[in-house]
């Protein structure tokens, strides 16, 4: 069976809940507020001021450097503020504001190409990156410099990432259950970005609907559907790249190092979109679940929607919230305000309910090692655990801390209950700090 | 490393509506419904079965040593805890998982006072001590048995023979399978009589030994049920438990006068359980799975060597303590080989 062996973990998922209902538009928003910074990489340049007309599809913000990424307008309408809004990851961003006119007015030159499989792969380079695609599975990392390896780093294989192993989400589940065409097409451009000859796409089989789908879209192509037993974290992408092909990526090394590049199936389908017809980045599918929420399901929203506006949509609160996370429980980013944008790279929104979250003291390490079992990378979480509670980050560097991918296995799987994710984090901030006052 | 609360503002003040406080922590938001204390009372749970093949074979003198023990030592936590002005811990199972595991592993009608002294000596000394739950190098339980047999041997060595309930039988007391060996072999006569044992009574636990000890399947039930819960792994028992059969295997195929079988090895003494349910104390032994086959050969090995050429008739307590003291170098070198940092290639 094509899984991560004896690492990881099954949490509790509760797919079920989205994961048949068919995806769905919600009411346009009347204002969109479009961060700058939307992916890894260098936030991107306003290319308009306050009282400007924007058209739906119109780049507003511009690449600044290679790692960077642009962003457009996902409506017609005139911005309002330029300036600092809440952001999802916690702190606050330049962000343009734009209200809507409600009449969709596209932009003129929406190119589209039907030969695209013919085009040359640098011109093709040039849409993705043109269309602002950055990785939608929640890293956000730049598609176009992904699909740029050093000369020296021969690709011999594309994977797409359908794992969508996080709990509760449901997204990649449905564009794969109804836009299997647009995945394959999509994974078609990529092959031919990169002049592969193999594709693999990688589903947990609790999917098995997806799977059909995409088997079907896949017929007569290069492209082999693997079935991977269900296990979290296995949508990580270096936990993807070992079920598929055996292979380990260095430590410290990226997937071009063993000749993989990874994508995640939104981000196919969005490339298709942006090669085929000439349609920017501008909307995404997002599941909105949990017991906070009264409608559940799977949306199409646009990039910039504020978060007040898609729980309205979704027959608002129900009862008091305790935490809104943007991602799912594992990995997921708890919101301060209900003023966030939808982002690029936001696959769920999770409303937990006040009385559903639990606060308690951690304990001391009872060293079960049951951290230690779980680590997908096979690391010694409790010892980060104990040497940050101790304040020693320094020490923890022998133990390769820098490896942890924080999917949250550890802390899970902990009995004493050891916020083991945040201990790291703050190792990790404590060595960069130290790094930078050496520099 | 608190939550935090932030009261979100409302920069344009034209929401009618309260606004929500959200809670604010690093992810995962989601964690596993196995807490210590579920942990804990499942391990009393796992012993049930031979708690009550204890009660079966040696009647009313064994359920008062187990009731004195486990009140021993929740008495001791509670004591500690309320002098010393820390949380009180005693409802987290894990001083009546030490308590029982003294009770089972005493002769059955053994004086209540040694109950009472060896469950403060563990709770105290050997746990809260140390800093209490997590810090104690040494299992609780395991020491407060090595630290009785040295203080009160002749307590812990009178050995009631069984009389089930409703049997008629009236106690008589003799000792065990492995105590007939050492005297066998002490005296250099060669094992002879000494080294028949009749299996069958050996499984259900028809014979002489500490309350918990002797039903080799009613342990076997509750380790299943352990190990399907993932609460321990196979590692350790199986690593321990082979160790012990091979070695004294070895020995026996090479001259089975002077050696007993392996089987023999397994059905008596405290091999079982303690292979299941001390040596696999998370708190003192390896977190790793390779750490913990490593030190399950370590415990079979010496159990072996002190039960065949040791002043002692049983090693199992000596084995699985020595052994507690090498599992933080264990965990020190031998450390999992982490994603990435083999040379890639394979499959």
């Amino acid at each position: 069976m094509w899984t991560i062996a004896g690492e990881g973990i099954h949490p509790i998922d509760r797919k079920s809940e989205t994961s048949s209902i068919p995806i769905s538009e919600i009411k346009p928003p009347s204002k969109v507020v479009i961060p700058l910074s939307q992916h890894i990489g260098a936030p991107c340049e306003s290319l308009v001021k306050i009282g400007d007309l924007v058209k739906k599809y119109q780049k507003v913000g511009e690449a600044k450097g290679f790692v960077s990424s642009p962003v457009h307008s996902p409506v017609s309408g005139k911005v309002v503020a330029i300036g600092r809004f809440p952001h999802p990851s916690g702190n606050q961003s330049n962000s343009i504001v734009i209200e809507s006119d409600g009449k969709d007015e596209l932009i003129d030159s929406l190119k589209e190409n039907s030969n695209y499989l013919n085009a040359d792969p640098k011109d093709l380079k040039g849409i993705i990156l043109g269309a602002g695609i950055v990785g939608m599975g929640g890293a956000t990392f730049p598609t176009h410099v992904k699909l740029s390896p050093p000369q020296e780093k021969k690709i011999t294989a594309v994977i797409l990432n359908g794992a969508e192993c996080e709990p509760f989400l449901t997204s990649d589940d449905r564009l794969m259950v109804e836009k299997s065409m647009e995945v394959i097409e999509g994974m078609k451009i990529l092959m031919h970005i990169m002049g592969v000859r193999d594709g693999y796409i990688g589903i947990e089989n609790d999917k098995p609907g997806a799977i059909k789908a995409i088997n079907q879209s896949a017929t007569g192509t290069n492209i082999k559907v693997i079935s991977l037993e269900k296990k979290y974290p296995q949508g990580a992408e270096k936990q993807l790249i070992k079920s598929v092909t055996g292979k380990e990526v260095p430590s410290g090394g990226l997937p071009m190092d063993v000749g993989i590049v990874v994508q995640n199936v939104g981000t196919a389908a969005a490339v298709y979109n942006a090669v085929r017809y000439g349609v920017p980045l501008v909307e995404r599918i997002v599941t909105v679940t949990g017991n906070g929420i009264n409608r559940r399901g799977n949306f199409r929203i646009p990039v910039g929607t504020l978060l007040e506006h898609v729980i309205a949509e979704c027959g608002g609160l129900a009862g008091e919230p305790g935490k809104i996370l943007f991602g799912g429980p594992m990995m997921g980013i708890a919101q301060y305000s209900m003023l966030v944008p939808i982002l690029k790279g936001t696959s769920g929104i999770l409303i937990i309910p006040k009385g559903d979250v639990v606060l308690e003291d951690f304990r001391a390490c009872i060293r079960c090692g049951r951290c230690v079992q779980a680590c997908p990378i096979r690391l010694l979480p409790n010892m980060y655990s104990i040497l940050g509670e101790a304040g020693k980050p320094k020490d923890a560097e022998e133990y390769h801390v820098l490896d942890c991918i924080e999917c949250g296995c550890c802390t899970y799987v902990c009995p004493s209950r050891r916020p083991i994710v945040q201990q790291i984090r703050y190792i990790k901030a404590e060595m960069r700090k130290a790094k930078s006052k050496v520099a | 490393m608190a939550e935090a609360a932030v009261e979100q503002e409302d920069k344009k003040g034209k929401s009618e509506e309260p606004v929500p406080k959200l809670i604010l922590t690093s992810s995962p938001h989601q964690l596993s419904p196995d807490s210590i204390e579920r942990i804990m009372w499942t391990v009393v749970l796992s012993l049930a079965p031979a708690s009550l093949a204890g009660l079966y074979f040696f009647g009313l003198s064994a359920l008062y040593v187990l009731i004195v023990s486990v009140c021993s030592t929740m008495a001791a936590e509670a004591i500690y805890q309320k002098l010393s002005g820390v949380k009180s811990t005693v409802t987290d199972g894990s001083a009546a998982v030490t308590g029982l595991l003294i009770g089972l592993t005493l002769p059955p009608g053994s004086p209540w006072w040694v109950s009472v002294i060896g469950g403060f000596f563990a709770i105290i000394i050997c746990k809260q001590l140390y800093g209490g739950l997590g810090f104690n190098p040494f299992n609780p339980a395991l020491m407060s048995r090595v630290f009785l047999l040295i203080a009160f041997p002749l307590q812990m060595t009178t050995w009631p023979m069984p009389s089930p309930l409703f049997s008629g039988i009236d106690a008589s007391t003799g000792a065990t399978p492995l105590g007939k060996l050492q005297v066998a072999r002490l005296t250099g006569k060669g094992i002879g009589k000494a080294a028949e044992l009749n299996i069958w009574d050996a499984f259900i636990g028809n014979l002489g030994g500490s309350i918990g000890e002797v039903s080799a399947i009613a342990l076997l039930i509750g380790a299943a049920y352990l190990i399907y819960k993932q609460y321990i792994t196979w590692h350790i028992p199986v690593s321990m438990i082979g160790t012990v059969m091979i070695f004294s295997g070895i020995f026996w195929m090479i001259d089975p006068s002077k050696y007993v079988n392996p089987v023999f090895h397994l059905f008596t003494g405290s091999l079982i359980i303690g292979a299941f349910f001390m040596a696999t104390d998370m708190v003192t032994c390896p977190v790793t799975l390779k750490g913990q086959l490593l030190f399950g050969f370590g415990c079979g090995l010496i159990t072996v060597i002190i039960r065949m050429w040791g002043g002692y008739p049983e090693g199992v307590s000596f084995a699985i303590v020595l052994m507690n003291i090498v599992s933080p170098l264990i965990d020190r070198y031998l450390r999992p080989v982490r994603y990435g940092a083999i040379k890639a290639g394979s499959r």
